[in-house]
């Protein structure tokens, strides 16, 4: 008889959360605390792995709760550009295939994956992550250019944060083969023995956040939470502080002490994802 | 480069008004509005501001397809096409910018299930050689921060200054506004 009511009150509570979903995250939200037991400034269990792809020079894969991302990093030669002779190129770019999310038809990249590529292409500019002229191999002649292609497995919301980390972790991992030029035939010789990491410069890591009735400040919101938001903000620190990115697009208003406590959230989210990065890049055996 | 984070030139009134005062750190480029200037669309405005000027258009309410039709509010939709070029994935960024921002202010539950259609076109761009350019969007209520963009590296209390000289700024340009509307009005 027990077990009868107690099965009665879980078919309750699943008909409530599909019927009135935002008064069920309310219910939650008073409590400070949210339907998958998490504080509301706590992260989902993040886990990494890197080198996975062997084809690519350097591959990543992140897991945030159930958002699964992964980065592959692939190198080939192009000439530098006019105006910057001595630089290469970084081209990050963002799918996310049907396979993720059955929000997302397969055709051309929709809205969602176009924003992520630009906002990781921000990233990467604002932040520094790379020197450009590391990429360069003969001034003028010929340059690296890397294409990061993010993949995202599943989606379960804070697809940037994931992203974010997946490209980082990935670049971490990139190793250059040595490339010389060889003046008598003008050609680019390459020694697939003797390869390089590339100089990772700042650490950037993204913190996204979703703004719940206005007031309420959640950390890493899963898919469903971040559909019930009325906006959503994304800031990325490299390790110093400084903050490559502050992305707020529209939604609630937010007051100055409200970004504040976000930042300081910040700060701390850089210190946990700075020490799992480091854990896993000496965790892998020199090949 | 230089390190300037805020754009550097006097403000002046549109004519018709005395000049303004100017607050501590804040600046503002010249800034013009025209109104109604276009036929077609539903309403329309250009923006002048230094020498950087953007033309819109404004289209609804109007049909909506079924397929983006929302039960209880208005659907927008923004289009922004830049000075050179076809729109790339820059464009869509800031488009969604436009439009999350403009959700957020637009009572859209006073036209549910029709569209709501802007469309920007750049006409001339001229931005600033900074570090680091940081651009928001404040209401005029409680100054809160609606939507934020940046470019560049920056520190918080950097972030803290700006956000304080835009909130300084943004009142010169809520009473641009507020002006702006009363002349049209008075005249019809």
């Amino acid at each position: 008889m027990l077990r009868f009511i107690i099965y009665l009150r879980y078919i309750c509570n699943m008909c409530f959360r599909t019927v009135e979903p935002l008064e069920y995250y309310r219910r939650f939200l008073k409590e400070n605390c949210r339907p998958d037991g998490r504080e509301l400034g706590e992260f989902r269990t993040t886990t990494v792995n890197i080198g996975s792809i062997s084809t690519a020079e350097g591959s990543a894969l992140v897991k945030l709760g159930n958002t699964t991302v992964i980065c592959g990093v692939k190198a080939e030669f192009a000439a530098p550009p006019t105006d910057a002779p001595d630089k290469g190129y970084v081209v990050p770019n963002v799918d996310l295939p049907p396979l993720c999310s059955s929000r997302f038809r397969s055709g051309p990249p929709g809205e969602e994956a176009q924003v992520a590529s630009q906002f990781i292409a921000d990233v990467i500019e604002n932040s520094q992550i790379i020197q450009k002229e590391d990429l360069c191999i003969s001034p003028g002649k010929l340059a690296w250019v890397l294409y990061c292609d993010l993949i995202c497995l599943d989606y379960d919301g804070n697809i940037l944060d994931a992203c974010t980390f997946a490209l980082l972790a990935a670049l971490k991992n990139v190793q250059l083969p040595e490339v010389t030029i060889n003046e008598e035939t003008a050609l680019a010789e390459v020694n697939l023995k003797k390869k390089s990491y590339l100089n990772i410069r700042t650490h950037p890591v993204a913190t996204s956040f979703a703004v719940f009735d206005d007031t309420l400040l959640i950390v890493d919101p899963t898919g469903e939470e971040e559909h019930l938001a009325t906006g959503t903000l994304t800031i990325v620190m490299d390790e110093e502080g400084k903050l490559c990115c502050l992305h707020k697009p529209g939604g609630s208003g937010l007051t100055g002490a409200k970004l504040q406590d976000c930042m300081s959230r910040a700060v701390t989210r850089h210190k946990e994802v700075k020490k799992l990065m480091d854990e896993v890049i000496k965790s892998i055996k020199p090949k | 480069m230089e390190e300037e984070m805020h754009t550097d030139a006097k403000i002046r009134a549109e004519t018709g008004t005395g000049s303004s005062p100017r607050g501590p750190g804040c600046s503002l480029r010249h800034f013009a509005c025209e109104q109604n200037l276009l036929s077609r669309p539903d309403g329309s405005a250009s923006f002048l501001q230094g020498d950087t000027s953007v033309l819109a258009g404004v289209y609804g309410p109007a049909e909506v397809k079924v397929s983006k039709e929302i039960f209880n509010k208005a659907t927008l939709e923004v289009i922004l096409r830049p000075k050179i070029g076809l729109p790339g994935v820059a464009e869509k960024s800031r488009e969604r910018l436009i439009r999350n921002t403009c959700e957020a202010v637009v009572l859209g539950t006073l036209h549910p299930r029709t569209s709501i259609t802007v469309v920007l076109q750049v006409v001339s761009d001229a931005g600033s050689e900074a570090r680091a350019v940081l651009t928001f969007a404040l209401d005029n209520v409680e100054q809160k921060l609606l939507m934020s963009s940046t470019k560049g590296l920056f520190s918080d209390a950097e972030l803290q200054q700006c956000l304080a000289a835009a909130q300084v700024a943004s009142q010169h340009v809520f009473r641009f506004y507020r002006e702006s509307l009363q002349r049209r009005y008075s005249k019809s």
